[in-house]
């Protein structure tokens, strides 16, 4: 993976993800090209995808991490809640497989990563939109390995347990302190922890694994 | 060769199409080789011998050789050279 140049897209701050991108380019000496595009909108991942293929031509390696999360218990869930939560983190997701899958087709080689979530596999109350919009990926990632793994494309996905994030750090004390009980190994998952995932499951160490889901949450019990 | 001839020698590298068959009037499922896993390769063969990237609509589109010209003409490509 090192040396490889990247793609980054966002969609709120267009000055925020050129000077990410000036960053990598600067930090690593590669190529990093940002798509500023709302990836809910299939019209807009085309373009995404007609601008990587015009810059590089190919495509080795998909990581669909976008994604929100918002709780709501059973019948207090509203309409544009449940859209949003599908179009963000399952939806741009399929688009954005359909789109990467046939640039790799061209190399018969290429790896993909969903990130879905601990929530995803096990469920939780009060989290049954986010939960299903999860579990999705899944069946999207274990469908997709079986019809690509004849062009050597491989589909895996990571669930992440507590991570610490901003969306973490916004819990209620009682709450946050709560979920840090749940974890075998007494601690919150680091960033690189499931970014150390996603680099092996983007790279040849794991040449023969696809259709896996793995979870990457310290033991964490839910 | 021309745009069209270059059409014609995708539909027959992606088909196993051998030399004689009609090509200009075929559409998709009219012949036991031109299926969906025929169909992605065709589109790769397609974006390969062009140089360009099909949008999903036209990959859905692409239903028969004269589709496949006018989805090469809008992406710029001179059908008529």
């Amino acid at each position: 993976m090192h040396g490889a140049n990247i793609v980054l897209n966002g969609c709120s701050d267009r000055g925020r993800l050129d000077q990410r991108a000036a960053e990598l380019r600067s930090a690593h000496g590669v190529e990093c090209l940002g798509l500023f595009a709302n990836l809910t909108e299939p019209g807009e991942v085309d373009e995404c995808y007609r601008q990587i293929f015009a810059r590089f031509k190919r495509l080795d390696v998909l990581v669909n991490n976008a994604g929100i999360l918002q709780d709501a218990l059973l019948g207090m869930i509203p309409t544009d809640m449940v859209d949003r939560t599908f179009r963000i983190n399952t939806f741009a997701a399929i688009y954005n497989l359909q789109q990467a899958s046939r640039l790799m087709t061209r190399n018969r080689s290429g790896a993909i990563v969903n990130i879905t979530s601990i929530i995803g596999t096990n469920g939780n109350q009060g989290q049954a939109v986010y939960a299903a919009s999860k579990a999705a990926l899944i069946g999207l990632t274990l469908s997709s390995a079986k019809e690509l793994a004849s062009r050597n494309i491989r589909v895996n996905a990571v669930a992440p347990g507590f991570i610490d994030t901003d969306m973490t750090r916004n819990l209620p004390e009682g709450k946050f302190q709560e979920r840090m009980n749940s974890i075998g190994m007494g601690r919150i998952g680091q960033p690189d922890d499931i970014a150390n995932a996603i680099l092996f499951l983007a790279s040849d160490l794991s040449a023969y694994i696809t259709g896996q889901v793995l979870g990457v949450d310290g033991g964490m019990l839910i | 060769m021309n745009a069209k001839s270059n059409l014609r020698q995708s539909f027959a590298n992606a088909l196993n199409l051998r030399n004689g068959d009609e090509i200009e009037t075929l559409e998709y499922r009219g012949i036991p080789q031109w299926n969906s896993l025929a169909h992605m390769q065709l589109v790769q063969e397609i974006e390969t011998t062009f140089d360009v990237m099909l949008d999903t609509e036209d990959v859905i589109g692409l239903s028969s050789f004269q589709k496949a010209l006018g989805i090469l003409s809008k992406h710029g490509i001179d059908i008529t050279a």
